[in-house]
């Protein structure tokens, strides 16, 4: 039983019924019969005026059961609510206009979803298309196409922030450093793409809804009132197993309300399983971000301080909880650096791409590529070596917890002695005179490094930082980042758990396993965990949900809580039978003992049983049964203050990468030779899934460097729609990666651990970039922005050849 | 060749995980939907439609295909596995134990698809190296384990089949 305790490899439980295609995912469900299957017509043009839709014909077609247009959605539901104050409306279906390539704009239900494609083609839509645009600098000049006339403009957010004496710290600069870069619109495209079942009961006016959404569930309140439907009418359900989403399929909303009102109109339990193509071209992204960045440096690699501009693509439509990419990072917007001076200006712009929304890293990735680019473009400048202008600026291990200059409160670490160890992991001084040697034999070869603050447990006040203090003081002010869990024991001794974390691949029916049974003194395998969520039923709050990688930090810790309240009656109810002291008493391995009398117990079960079978014997004033429910937050969590300072994240943890590349001159191929990755997470829970979380986050990060793109040309029309042109890696591009673990365990929650599946997530881009840059520095070449395809890199390249020439032929 | 209209039916028979299968299906039916639909075997998952992710192999006549690239009637007379036909007697196969051990799986989406392809390997090569392994995976997107954990467990049951070898000589331990 030991070697399944908190802290220890456990195998999951997950995996019997995985392996052996025993998983209920939505698809796999029919939770009622008569389902009908639903199909969607999405528009062909980015930008385009919808002049009529003709849906008679398909009406008519063998098994089809009803058509719902834009007109329905109008009449039926208002436009979905958004934390910002330009007038967007955002239906679930396209009104008057489509605004991007794969725009919904028509729904099909019919028997089956064969039948449904088919009607598909038989909907008529005239469109009279309208100029459309791409390009985030572009999207914002005057004379641009605007998407949302009321809006005026294509800005949905706009605000600046100056912490610190900025002036003074460029002032008084020796350098002042500053690069534009160009962050690249990717997905992490789950295998499970989105569905929904839904069904509306017109007596009583229930709306259910089951589909893979994993949260965050203040989008309930979003869509209760995109619905017009009271709260605790929308019954949302997610099934127990979700095929993967690193935050994409929080995506999925727009369609549980369509589904919702498709349901409503027909009159019919309605089915919708998103196809592949439909996933790349509408589900949700990342942002494509420009970032103008500055810093101001002293002689000896000193950074005082940052100024940067950042400019999100949100897309067609900003849908909650967009502008949230560019706040996300707000508190550690300076890294792991010691800088206090720091003036922001962050925009939302949206132009004719598909919407974009949470995804693994959520904007970390966007913050850290200029962020730590820039830290070895002043090492270049200052002729020092990066590493030392790392450890120049990072913070001390005696100044934590830290506090931010935009307000994060970094609650524990020791940097600079886990980057030392991954330099030490790559042999950084061994790798510098090997790529000397390679140099002379005219071979590429680069060493990357990065340092990142990794932050978990989001607090919902962060995403109100988009709006400025005076809008915040006319509403509710926002915080916390609360989850629930309970934990029961039946009259026969069995334990079950519930939990709202809605996993989504990371195994938190293990890990809430081993907690409790740890608690409890029980073996882990003996208690069942329902990971299955149910708004009407479940332990939630409206921070709930899968993201942020908040179970390590506050899920985990609401199971802690609630076991630890069973736990504690349990002890009451036996210090009442033994006649002991509750402080003298024990538990462990089914029983309750006498710590220095361990011949004096009493069995789990009888302590139960008296709880279920036996009420009147209980301790004075007791409740019967045994079923404790206990709600978890982070007292830091504040809202924001009145001058922008917020502590975004419950937890921050730490990634120190060192990479090693080889770039081919002739292909402009990248080959990773060595992938160094130092952790610090605090306690970690189960090893065995932290390192799967990593290697994951890590490839994901990988392929954001590499290969994703969801590309679109300067018309607006889509170029990826297969996985064909929208690479993903496979097995044969994984370099070899070594990762290692240095725990400062946070003094926050009670276990000591920190979330940490996104750390390399936003590190790998930057760490491969910086690690390209420096294989072809020799060449005088810049990376300023991803993938870095092997056509990007060999047209680098020539360019470099050609100027080198040009200016060869001009003396 | 057989030649039928659109909607017009057709009978298909085909034994599935060791037990025969009669419907009749639209000639247009994909084997993968037909799998889910008419025989309530979910534990083939479909991942993209186009053959791309291999989230939806299954063993035809003992050959990894695609069961998103296959009518169904084209696998009439054929000897079908999938997932569920894996573990015998109530025994896992020693893949699926590895998969668990080796953490090669976190939402067990794309689990099923790798382990059909991993059968076919394994049954085929006796001599795998983990060149081969990664060239096999690279017909299968995960996008939850960057594949470590799932070449590790392959491996790992690759290593025990060698070694089955050169104690007993059958050749066959898995």
């Amino acid at each position: 039983m030991k070697q399944n305790r908190i802290g220890q490899p456990m195998s999951r439980v997950e995996d019997a019924r995985l392996t052996s295609g025993q998983g209920t995912y939505i698809d796999d469900l029919n939770p009622l019969p008569n389902i009908h299957h639903a199909a969607i017509l999405r528009s062909p043009y980015p930008h385009a005026r919808i002049k009529s839709i003709r849906t008679e014909k398909a009406q008519q077609m063998p098994g089809v059961k009803g058509v719902v247009t834009g007109q329905d959605i109008v009449e039926m539901t208002k436009p979905f609510p958004v934390g910002v104050t330009a007038p967007v409306k955002y239906y679930s279906l396209a009104v008057d206009k489509v605004r991007f390539v794969g725009e919904p704009v028509a729904v099909v239900v019919a028997k089956n979803r064969y039948l449904a494609e088919d009607a598909l083609d038989a909907i008529e839509v005239e469109y009279e298309p309208l100029p459309a645009v791409v390009d985030i600098e572009k999207a914002m000049e005057p004379e641009a196409p605007i998407l949302h006339e009321e809006v005026e403009s294509n800005i949905a957010n706009h605000r600046t922030f100056h912490y610190g004496d900025v002036n003074k710290a460029f002032m008084e600069a020796d350098f002042v450093i500053k690069h534009k870069f160009f962050f690249p619109k990717y997905s992490a495209t789950p295998v499970e793409t989105y569905g929904v079942i839904a069904h509306y009961e017109a007596c009583g006016n229930n709306l259910t809804i089951w589909s893979n959404f994993h949260g965050p569930f203040t989008l309930q309140s979003v869509m209760a009132a995109a619905l017009q439907i009271p709260s605790n009418h929308l019954r949302i359900i997610i099934p127990k197993d979700v095929g993967g989403s690193y935050g994409i399929k929080s995506g999925v909303f727009p369609y549980m309300v369509l589904m919702g009102v498709v349901s409503k109109k027909i009159g019919l339990p309605v089915k919708w399983i998103e196809d592949r193509q439909e996933h790349l071209m509408a589900s949700s992204s990342g942002t494509d971000r420009v970032t103008w960045i500055e810093a101001a440096v002293q002689k000896d690699g000193t950074v005082t301080g940052l100024k940067m501009k950042m400019v999100d693509n949100v897309g067609a439509y900003i849908r909650a909880p967009e502008p949230a990419c560019l706040y996300r990072t707000h508190s550690n917007t300076t890294g792991p650096y010691r800088i206090q001076n720091l003036a922001m200006e962050t925009v939302a712009v949206m132009t004719n791409k598909s919407p974009t929304g949470l995804i693994r890293g959520y904007g970390g990735p966007q913050l850290y590529f200029p962020l730590e680019r820039i830290m070895h473009m002043i090492a270049d400048k200052l002729d020092m070596d990066p590493a030392e202008v790392i450890r120049r600026n990072l913070i001390r291990a005696e100044e934590f917890p830290y506090k931010t200059a935009s307000g994060g409160i970094y609650d524990s670490g020791d940097y600079l002695t886990a980057f030392e160890k991954a330099l030490e992991m790559v042999d950084y001084q061994g790798f510098r005179e090997r790529q000397e040697k390679a140099h002379q034999e005219g071979k590429y070869l680069g060493i990357g490094l990065a340092c990142i603050v990794e932050p978990s447990g989001s607090n919902m006040g962060y995403i109100t930082v988009a709006l400025t203090p005076e809008e915040r003081a006319k509403s509710l002010p926002k915080s916390g980042c609360a989850e629930g869990a309970t934990v029961s024991i039946d009259p026969m001794g069995g334990i079950s758990v519930r939990i709202s974390t809605v996993p989504t691949g990371q195994g938190h029916e293990t890990v809430a396993a081993q907690i409790v049974g740890e608690v409890l003194g029980v073996d882990p395998r003996s208690v069942k965990v329902i990971a299955e969520m149910d708004t009407l039923t479940s332990p939630w709050s409206v921070a709930s949900g899968s993201y942020s990688s908040r179970f390590a930090p506050i899920g985990s810790s609401a199971v802690y809580h609630a076991a630890l309240k069973v736990r504690q009656k349990l002890l009451e109810i036996a210090a009442d039978q033994l006649k002991e002291s509750i402080d003298n008493l024990d538990i462990e391995s089914g029983k309750v003992f006498v710590r220095n009398n361990p011949e004096k117990q009493v069995s789990l079960k009888r302590l139960i049983g008296s709880a279920h079978w036996n009420p009147q014997g209980l301790p004075d004033g007791m409740e019967p049964g045994i079923h404790e429910t206990a709600f978890y937050t982070i007292p830091t969590a504040l809202p924001p203050d009145e001058n922008d300072l917020v502590n975004g994240s419950a937890t921050y943890g730490f990634v120190a990468d060192a990479v090693t590349v080889e770039v081919d001159p002739d292909t402009g191929e990248v080959k990773i030779l060595d992938y160094i990755t130092v952790h610090d997470a605090g306690k970690l829970l189960n090893p065995l899934i932290v390192d799967g979380q990593i290697m994951g986050g890590l490839v994901h990060g990988l392929g954001g460097a590499l290969y994703e793109e969801l590309a679109y040309d300067s018309n607006g029309q889509f170029l990826t729609g297969s996985f064909m042109d929208y690479l993903c890696p496979t097995a044969t591009e994984i370099p070899p990666v070594t990762i290692k673990h240095f725990s400062t365990p946070s003094p926050l929650t009670p276990l000591g651990a920190k979330g940490l599946g996104e750390g390399n997530t936003m590190s790998a881009p930057v760490v491969i970039a910086n690690a390209v840059a420096d294989a072809l520095s020799p060449l005088g070449i810049t990376i300023d922005s991803l993938p870095l395809s092997p056509n990007r890199i060999w047209s680098l390249i020539q360019e470099a050849h050609n100027q080198k020439q040009l200016k060869e032929e001009l003396v | 060749m057989i030649k039928v209209s659109s909607r017009e039916m057709v009978e298909v028979r085909m034994k599935i995980n060791g037990q025969v299968y009669e419907e009749r299906v639209e000639p247009r039916k994909l084997l993968s939907d037909f799998l889910r639909e008419d025989c309530g075997l979910t534990g083939t998952h479909v991942g993209c439609e186009h053959g791309v992710c291999g989230a939806c192999t299954v063993l035809v006549n003992g050959s990894a295909v695609r069961s998103c690239l296959m009518f169904a009637v084209q696998a009439d007379g054929k000897e079908i596995m999938t997932v569920e036909g894996l573990a015998k007697n109530g025994q896992p196969h020693p893949l699926q134990e590895a998969f668990s051990q080796c953490h090669a799986l976190q939402c067990g989406f794309c689990t099923p698809g790798i382990l059909m392809s991993a059968v076919e390997l394994l049954s085929t090569d006796s001599d795998l190296t983990t060149d081969e392994i990664k060239e096999m995976l690279s017909g299968h997107l995960c996008r939850c384990t960057g594949y470590k954990g799932i070449i590790e467990a392959i491996e790992k049951v690759a290593n025990r089949q060698k070694e089955g070898e050169k104690t007993d000589g059958s050749g066959v331990t898995v």
